[in-house]
């Protein structure tokens, strides 16, 4: 039997420059109505002149293991697909937004069409062996999708003396996010 | 009050109005869920970018006969298989509804001017009879062509065989052409686009104004993206807290207008200290002891008074750069017209970098080659005259001259311009000058995709196929890695537009050149191909075709010769002071702020490129106009809110046409303003970005004129705000 898949995203913050290519590569492929968008930049600048510090962060879904937009959703329509993400089947949301609430991320919209949407990590083009579009456009290399479950040592070489830090694990989400400082 | 011959046209006539309408059918998005997106009938076509002018290789995704998405080559030295956020969005701008769709000729009735829709064949007749009527009565000596963009070529190759020989192009003096001439003074040859450097390899980089990240050239911020995460100690010098800044280990809030002050005492402090590569200096300069006694008096105590950073600081950059001396790299810049001592500034950038020895050198400057295709020869008529700058060391004729002796007629009329894909009315600074000029205009072309401020006062305006709907010539780039590249169309021309080429080819027919293009355009570019041993069909399936790197660094003991009249690197410059200029370059102060002013600041931002961009409905949504940056204590002392809107005043008393949104931030110096280039447009017809965010050109009246090239310096005006329309 396949080894069950592990998806998550590794981020590196030292290589952003915030200048959107994933949010419009996202678009495109994922065909995103206009005034929508299911990743998006997050600049963060701490201090006061000439003291500064800056962030740039590119965030979408965090494919949670324990993700409350699954349990909240009442016609099933948030699922796990078994390969570390978080999907939506369309035909069965109703569109009642109980998932956008329960999202600690606010990484969901709904489609004009009525249905709920977010970030897939392009499953449509992991399945065929591809990256997800935002993966592949970003002209600094800052996005990796890797699979935990693989023992291809990727996720450790990016992570290895490096600062990790995850959004609001409090919440007890367990998110698949992960940044480096 | 007399009536103004050629008034901008703002009315738009009955049939323009119901197009807008009709144009919105190319603009729907293809609808679709995600198991379509391998649809099977999914084409892909590699070509390249137009968005800005760095040309990385795309490959453009066409489903039902739609582009509905681009993503970068994968085996384009520029794209590496990755894509800035413009390019991604380039197919925003073949669906733009605004899209000039028909050749218009401007006609007055009853003392109304507007343009009416004409047929290829009467507006390409009409410029025919023009163009020999105006050479009949003044010469071809009084034609100027403006371009900007890889479209221009075949109507370059047009008027040359016409006997027309005027060219001119914003980019040069209002923008890279100081660093040209001082690279091209120091070392013989200018830096190149892109750039001969070797960034990703650098240890220590010093960016001075240089926002690379918001400057978002592809394969250059690749690149710094490259250093960064190896461990390249980056120093950035920004009156404002640019996103490079956010990467850099020094942050250098340098007063504006005194970089030049901060070089010299650099060049002082590593001369005084010895932190110089003594073998290579020794070897290929001359000039080492003048340049000496030329800036002994730039102390780092001395400097620090003029430039607002502290003399430790600059003592501690000036060590560092010797200490990595031949990988460390002081950027050259790109647009670097700001107070009109710019090429003497681009100077010491380029002494610093001899003096760490850092050519052909890893992480420094590197030389870059040619694939190298032959060129086709092309018949060329003499012109009884054609313009020379009356800057000595201009190279090539700065556009604001071109806008001046339109006025003056001196010393000979020009009456006729020819406008390639730049709006003029935005990218040359006092605006007022370039309004007059065209008032002394007998004619006036423009060709361009969309309705840029600059086509309203045209005669006739020529609407061009994106680069998505056409063939261009080979891109036979100089890179560290040579290739040609090919531009093809992805889908076939929207509207009545057509490519370049093929405008170029029927005007020659009309103005009495019918062999001039022989060929179609296929033949045409496949015959250039089969010279080296390729096609048009293999380039059509491959994209490119590139050599291995080239030889960037130079083998230990290799013998450096430069095309300097020295054959050295002249660290001092006998040709600049034969003409009465510093040899070693000295540093002038410039204009202060008056008070309640604010020195105003203009660049880039990722998603957009100038003014090119700002209609373009997909990139809009990432960045749909752009903001003030105002410092927040400046701010509050000026009684400014976050978000709200005010016009902007500069010290001439011009006003903002538009209104910009205040940015109250920490990320900029309390004495000057920022703004990102390429919003407050007013066109009527550009219906995303009229009337969005502002325009820097609205507030640029003063230029300081660069002596030596002539160059517009546009960093030296001041703003201040009114909530007043």
């Amino acid at each position: 039997m396949a080894r069950e898949r592990k998806y998550a995203m590794i981020i590196d913050t030292k290589r952003c420059v915030g200048c959107s290519a994933c949010v419009y590569a996202c678009k495109s492929e994922n065909d995103v109505p206009e005034g929508y968008c299911r990743d998006w930049i997050v600049q963060r600048v701490e201090g006061t002149f000439p003291n500064l510090k800056m962030l740039n962060r590119s965030e979408r879904c965090q494919h949670c293991e324990e993700a409350p937009c699954v349990t909240n959703c009442p016609t099933g329509a948030s699922y796990y697909p078994g390969d570390g993400t978080v999907q939506i089947e369309r035909n069965l949301c109703t569109g009642c937004k109980a998932c956008i609430a329960a999202c600690p991320y606010d990484a969901r919209y709904i489609h004009p069409d009525g249905y709920a949407d977010k970030c897939s990590f392009c499953q449509h083009r992991l399945k065929d062996g591809l990256k997800p579009a935002c993966v592949t456009v970003c002209p600094t290399k800052t996005l990796h999708l890797v699979d935990l479950n693989s023992n291809d040592g990727e996720a450790e070489r990016l992570m290895e003396g490096r600062t990790v830090t995850q959004d609001k694990v409090h919440a007890g989400t367990k998110p698949k996010l992960y940044w480096l400082a | 009050m007399s009536l103004k011959r050629r008034k901008f046209i703002k009315v738009s006539s009955a049939f323009l109005a119901s197009s807008v309408v009709a144009g919105s059918a190319g603009w729907q998005l293809i609808p679709g869920t995600e198991a379509l997106a391998h649809h099977p009938a999914e084409k892909v076509v590699p070509t390249f970018c137009e968005l800005c002018f760095w040309r990385c290789g795309v490959d453009a995704h066409v489903r039902d006969g739609k582009v509905y998405k681009i993503t970068g080559q994968e085996n384009h030295p520029l794209s590496n298989g990755r894509l800035c956020p413009r390019g991604t969005g380039g197919h925003g701008l073949l669906y733009d509804p605004d899209r000039l769709k028909h050749p218009l000729i401007r006609e007055t009735i009853d003392g109304e001017q507007r343009f009416r829709k004409a047929s290829w064949e009467e507006a390409l007749t009409l410029i025919a009879d023009k163009y020999a009527e105006i050479t009949e009565k003044y010469g071809t000596e009084s034609t100027v062509m403006f371009s900007h963009g890889f479209g221009a070529s075949f109507f370059k190759k047009l008027f040359k065989a016409y006997g027309i020989h005027n060219f001119t192009h914003p980019s040069y003096a209002q923008c890279r052409g100081p660093r040209l001439e001082a690279f091209k003074l120091t070392y013989g040859h200018g830096v190149g686009s892109p750039e001969g450097l070797d960034v990703k390899n650098s240890k220590y980089l010093v960016l001075i104004g240089t926002h690379l990240g918001e400057n978002m050239h592809n394969t250059a911020v690749q690149d710094f993206a490259d250093a960064v995460s190896a461990g390249c100690r980056i120093t950035v010098v920004d009156p404002r807290f640019s996103v490079a800044a956010g990467k850099a280990e020094r942050w250098l809030p340098i007063k504006a207008g005194t970089d030049l002050a901060l070089l010299r005492a650099w060049i002082n402090v590593i001369l005084k200290e010895e932190l110089y590569d003594k073998k290579f200096v020794t070897e290929n300069t001359i000039g080492l002891e003048e340049l000496r006694e030329g800036v002994v008096e730039a102390t780092p105590e001395r400097t620090a008074a003029y430039t607002g950073i502290a003399a430790e600081d600059i003592v501690a950059v000036a060590r560092d750069l010797g200490r990595y001396k031949n990988n460390a790299l002081v950027h050259p810049g790109r647009h670097v017209t700001w107070y009109g001592d710019d090429t003497q500034r681009s100077r010491a950038i380029a002494i610093l970098n001899a003096l760490l020895g850092n050519y052909q050198m890893p992480g420094g400057l590197i030389t870059q080659k040619k694939y190298g295709v032959p060129g086709v020869k092309y018949p060329v008529k003499k012109a009884e005259r054609k313009l020379h700058s009356k800057f000595p060391l201009a190279h090539s004729v700065p556009s604001n001259e071109v806008v001046e002796q339109t006025i003056s007629g001196d010393p000979w009329p020009i009456k006729n311009w020819f406008v390639y894909g730049t709006n003029l009315i935005h990218s040359l600074g006092e605006q007022s000058k370039t309004l007059e000029a065209i008032q002394n205009l007998d004619f006036m072309v423009a060709v361009d995709v969309l309705p840029m401020e600059i086509t309203g006062y045209a005669d006739v305006i020529l609407p061009e196929s994106t680069y998505l709907e056409r063939y261009d010539d080979l891109d036979d780039r100089t890179y560290r890695v040579p290739y040609v590249g090919i531009r093809q169309p992805v889908v076939p021309p929207m509207y009545d537009s057509k490519p370049g080429h093929e405008i170029a080819k029927m005007l020659a027919e009309k103005m009495g050149l019918p062999n001039l293009f022989p060929d179609d355009i296929e033949t045409y570019l496949d015959k250039r191909l089969q010279k080296i041993g390729s096609s048009l069909e293999e380039l059509k399936v491959k994209g490119l075709l590139k050599k291995p790197e080239s030889e960037i660094y130079r083998r230990p003991g290799k013998h450096l010769k430069f095309k300097t009249p020295s054959g050295k690197i002249e660290l001092v410059s006998n040709k600049l002071r034969d003409l009465g200029f510093d040899a070693v370059p000295q540093f002038t102060q410039h204009p202060e702020n008056p008070p309640g002013y604010f020195r105003l600041l203009f660049g880039r931002a990722p998603m957009h490129t100038f003014g090119r961009t700002s209609n373009n409905r997909f990139l809009g949504e990432l960045m749909p106009e752009n903001e003030l940056w105002v410092n927040e204590i400046s701010g509050r002392d000026m009684k400014l809110k976050h978000g709200e809107y005010v016009y902007l005043v500069n010290q001439d008393g011009a006003k903002s046409k538009t209104p910009i949104k205040i940015r109250l931030t920490q990320r900029i110096r309390p004495d000057a303003v920022y703004m990102v280039h390429g919003f407050g447009h007013t066109h009527p017809w550009l219906k995303q970005a009229g009337g969005r965010g502002a325009s820097d050109a609205d507030l640029v009246t003063h230029q300081s004129i660069d002596p030596i090239m002539g160059g517009t310096g546009m960093n030296n005006n001041f703003v201040t705000f009114t909530r007043k329309a």
